[in-house]
């Protein structure tokens, strides 16, 4: 299932004195099965980018695709689009509601229009999926659970309605390392076992340089760069007019470069950065 | 988005002789207002009310069209009112429509209720275009002090407006953020009857409360952090100070308002 | 002759209570500790290690269950002591939006200041000098909500050196901030401790945060596990990892390049310590 689209842009208070333009003129494809990181300073656009995604929001002008339908279409079901590309926000235990975790998690199913035991079936696994226990949890009351557990209990409630495309807004957002270990290995096994389309939006360069097979980096509404991580961390200077970084061991591999070390600077892990330098420092001293 | 026009207290900045005048001044003026209103009788009573909120209108240096905006959101209740007293007073019938008939009475009745409840609204207007929400909160709080002997929670009423209206922004956000986190998992909050629509709403409404206490929690330690213990022994920023200009608008306030109330 | 310091933990112990929907639980171990006047002190360690809970002993929102804090030479555990212990050392939290209590920045700046009974007159003195202490002085009629992450940290940071505290604590100050945010921060935080000699306790479970400071507490279950420079602390790769407490990428690397025989010493901090070992400019 792809997501096209074509030369969208989006104002916002339009036609008033304050109007401005969040996207301007973005025409891009995300194709079914992608890895996609999206990145770029607050303000440039990527949160609104998302929006159009599920249709959350509609363009200004300009057309959207999500797996051929147009959403700009007065017919189009949005609700049927969101059932196909699930949105976690930022920080997202704080849209819980539900009296039991049965009840929370199973809302994005249930509004899809499923059967009670059908509902109760896709609850279980996507507990199950962020590594919660159904029969522990399903009683419970959601805001009694542990904060880690709350996140967790909340992106179970998006992945119940079992999407082929899965937004994910900074979903490390205030974790500790542990936790953000977690999520990211978790969101990697989701695209690597059921083939879902992942589009993860985020602030560190480290993380997507890691998981993400295709990189776009937002800069005042409109696409900046859009390739592979290594091929848009090639362009260090760019990115720094931009206001972004690298990942440190890419930087740092670009420094030794520039000292004379006749590194390869499309390193972008830790454990590549270990295998090049030993290359070419040979093991002794 | 639709939130993001409202400005709250609709206060509009500026520089004129009203605009400078210590809020008390404009506080009471406004209660001056309200007492002359209530206690007039005929349309020369309110015509003379009325003078008065034009100069005050003109003395602020603000467009007509600003106070004149007032009025919209409260267009059916005034529609009401005046509707109500038309059709619903005894007296000698002029006209007769359908099943209902207008009395000479209530025609009257429903135009002075009309003029009054419209100069009523202006005047508040007035009030909070030219007092920015931290004067107006300031005060209140001056005017009600002395009244703490007998046990009025001055401090504690202008700690809670000040409250409330720095997060009343920052909760219209939230709100925004949290339609649309309910949304984008099938919520719908535009259709169904009455009933289904308030049922709705519990994935809006419970997320936001539940936020709302935990800022509360929050705000609270913080302000302890920092020292807060009540209002005793407090000194403020801001002092409020009477200026000529206020004696002045205060005499002429309470004369007018003397002499009009008792003529008319 | 050493100097009292200013803060002094004596075997501290913490629990907090049983209460709806949570069991109680020892939050904090015996825990023994000194901040000096003028340092710049970080404290680390993972969710549930105990750091927030050591922070909020310091100006004395909550107390010990047993033990000793003396801050300044009052001890916290004395109600008539905490007015002028919450002068001396004042609070940053982590949310930027739930400290910021007046409908504007300078309003909420001199909050502090009014609790103390500050004359007006000098209220606006330190209104001026603290926003501009934390570069914020053009905003300061600007209302919270249209101020980014960063920028309400900033008043926040403001709030407190109104107070003219000796101490400031930040309790994860950064962890709702974009990086640009953080920058704005710890930036913020640096100059203050550098130029008006306020003593910092930086808590936080971001590494790269920690680099600058004088001295480094690394926390796990309510103790402290691990305390030195920067430098020594960074050296314990493999026990911070079993703390899952993160390192920074060139700290990671150089210790496994001297796992595969290359020489570069322990402890590497930043990019360009790692390019002067590996290249000694000739």
């Amino acid at each position: 299932m792809s997501i096209r689209l074509e030369n969208v842009s989006y104002r916002y208070l339009e036609d008033t004195p304050m109007e401005t333009e969040a996207l301007s003129n973005v025409s891009l494809e995300i194709k079914d099965g992608e890895f996609v990181g999206i990145i770029g300073p607050t303000g440039s656009g990527k949160s609104t980018l998302i929006q159009h995604f599920n249709g959350l929001l509609l363009p200004s002008s300009g057309k959207v695709w999500v797996d051929g339908v147009d959403l700009t279409h007065k017919d189009t079901q949005l609700r049927k689009i969101r059932q196909k590309v699930g949105m976690v926000f930022q920080y997202p235990e704080h849209q819980l509601f539900g009296e039991t975790v049965l009840e929370d998690v199973g809302f994005g199913p249930q509004n899809g229009g499923l059967s009670q035991e059908e509902v109760v079936e896709r609850v279980r696994r996507a507990l199950a999926y962020v590594g919660l226990d159904f029969e522990e949890l399903k009683d419970q009351s959601p805001f009694e659970l542990s904060g880690g557990q709350k996140r967790r209990v909340a992106i179970a409630g998006v992945l119940a309605m079992e999407p082929s495309v899965l937004i994910l807004d900074e979903p490390t957002a205030g974790l500790d390392p542990k936790g953000r270990e977690e999520i990211l290995d978790e969101i990697r096994a989701l695209h690597k076992e059921r083939g879902i389309t992942v589009i993860l939006v985020s602030h560190s360069m480290e993380d997507v340089a890691r998981l993400v097979d295709r990189l776009i980096v937002m800069h005042q509404g409109r696409v900046a760069l859009d390739g592979t991580p290594v091929e848009v961390f090639r362009q260090a200077e760019t990115l720094k007019e931009l206001g972004l970084g690298v990942p440190q061991v890419t930087e740092l591999m670009h420094e030794l470069k520039a000292k004379g070390l006749a590194v390869n600077t499309d390193i972008l892990t830790v454990e590549e950065a270990e295998e090049e330098i030993v290359r070419v420092m040979g093991g002794q001293k | 988005m639709r939130f993001r026009n409202l400005t709250i207290g609709q206060h509009i900045p500026g520089d004129s002789i009203v605009h400078r005048l210590d809020p008390r001044t404009k506080i009471l003026g406004t209660v001056l207002l309200i007492v002359l209103l209530f206690s007039v009788d005929g349309f020369v009573g309110y015509a003379m009310a009325g003078l008065a909120i034009a100069l005050v209108i003109h003395l602020s240096e603000l467009p007509w069209r600003y106070v004149i905006r007032g009025l919209r959101p409260l267009m059916v209740i005034l529609l009401l009112t005046v509707g109500l007293n038309l059709f619903l007073t005894e007296g000698e019938p002029l006209f007769r429509l359908w099943f209902l008939t207008i009395t000479k009475q209530g025609l009257v009745r429903g135009l002075m209720m009309g003029v009054r409840l419209v100069l009523l609204i202006m005047g508040t207007s007035l009030l909070t275009l030219t007092t920015s929400p931290i004067q107006l909160t300031d005060g209140i709080e001056t005017l009600l002090s002395p009244f703490r002997r007998i046990g009025v929670p001055a401090h504690e009423l202008a700690m809670m407006m000040t409250i409330a209206l720095r997060f009343i922004p920052t909760l219209l956000e939230e709100t925004e953020k949290i339609m649309k986190a309910q949304m984008a998992r099938g919520a719908d909050f535009q259709s169904g009857g009455l009933m289904q629509r308030a049922k709705n709403l519990i994935p809006l409404l419970v997320p936001l409360f539940v936020s709302a206490f935990r800022r509360a929690d929050e705000l609270a330690i913080a302000m302890e952090a920092r020292g807060y213990r009540g209002g005793e022994g407090r000194t403020k920023f801001r002092e409020l100070r009477f200026g000529r200009m206020d004696a002045v608008a205060m005499v002429l306030s309470v004369v007018y308002t003397v002499v009009v109330g008792v003529l008319f | 002759m050493k100097t009292e310091p200013l803060i002094r933990f004596s075997n501290v112990s913490f629990t907090y209570a049983k209460g709806p929907g949570r069991e109680g639980w020892q939050a904090l171990q015996d825990v023994s500790l000194e901040v000096y006047e003028h340092e710049f002190v970080a404290v680390l360690g993972r969710n549930g290690s105990g750091k927030s809970t050591l922070a909020k002993h310091v100006n004395a929102l909550l107390t010990p269950t047993s033990g000793q804090v003396v801050v300044a030479g009052l001890d916290t555990s004395v109600p008539e002591h905490v007015w002028e212990i919450r002068q001396k050392v004042g609070m940053v939290f982590q949310n930027p939006d739930n400290q910021l209590v007046a409908t504007t920045v300078e309003e909420d700046v001199a909050f502090g200041p009014e609790n103390l009974g500050i004359p007006p007159a000098e209220i606006q003195r330190r209104v001026t000098e603290a926003l501009a202490a934390v570069d914020m002085l053009p905003y300061r009629l600007h209302p919270p909500h249209r101020l980014s992450g960063g920028q309400k940290q900033r008043v926040a940071i403001a709030g407190i050196v109104s107070m003219r505290p000796k101490c400031i604590v930040l309790d994860e100050p950064t962890a709702m901030l974009d990086p640009a945010g953080r920058r704005e921060v710890m930036r913020t935080i640096h100059r203050l401790n550098r130029e008006e000699g306020i003593t910092v306790l930086h808590i936080t479970h971001h590494m790269d945060e920690v680099i600058g400071a004088d001295r480094v507490l690394v926390m796990d279950q309510g103790r402290i596990v691990l305390e030195g420079s920067p430098r020594e602390v960074f050296s314990q790769v493999e026990l911070l990892r079993e703390l899952h407490l993160d390192v920074p990428q060139v700290t990671d690397l150089g210790q496994r390049l001297r796992k595969r025989g290359v020489n570069v010493p322990p402890g590497i901090l930043t990019v360009n310590e790692m390019v002067m070992h590996l290249c000694p400019s000739d």
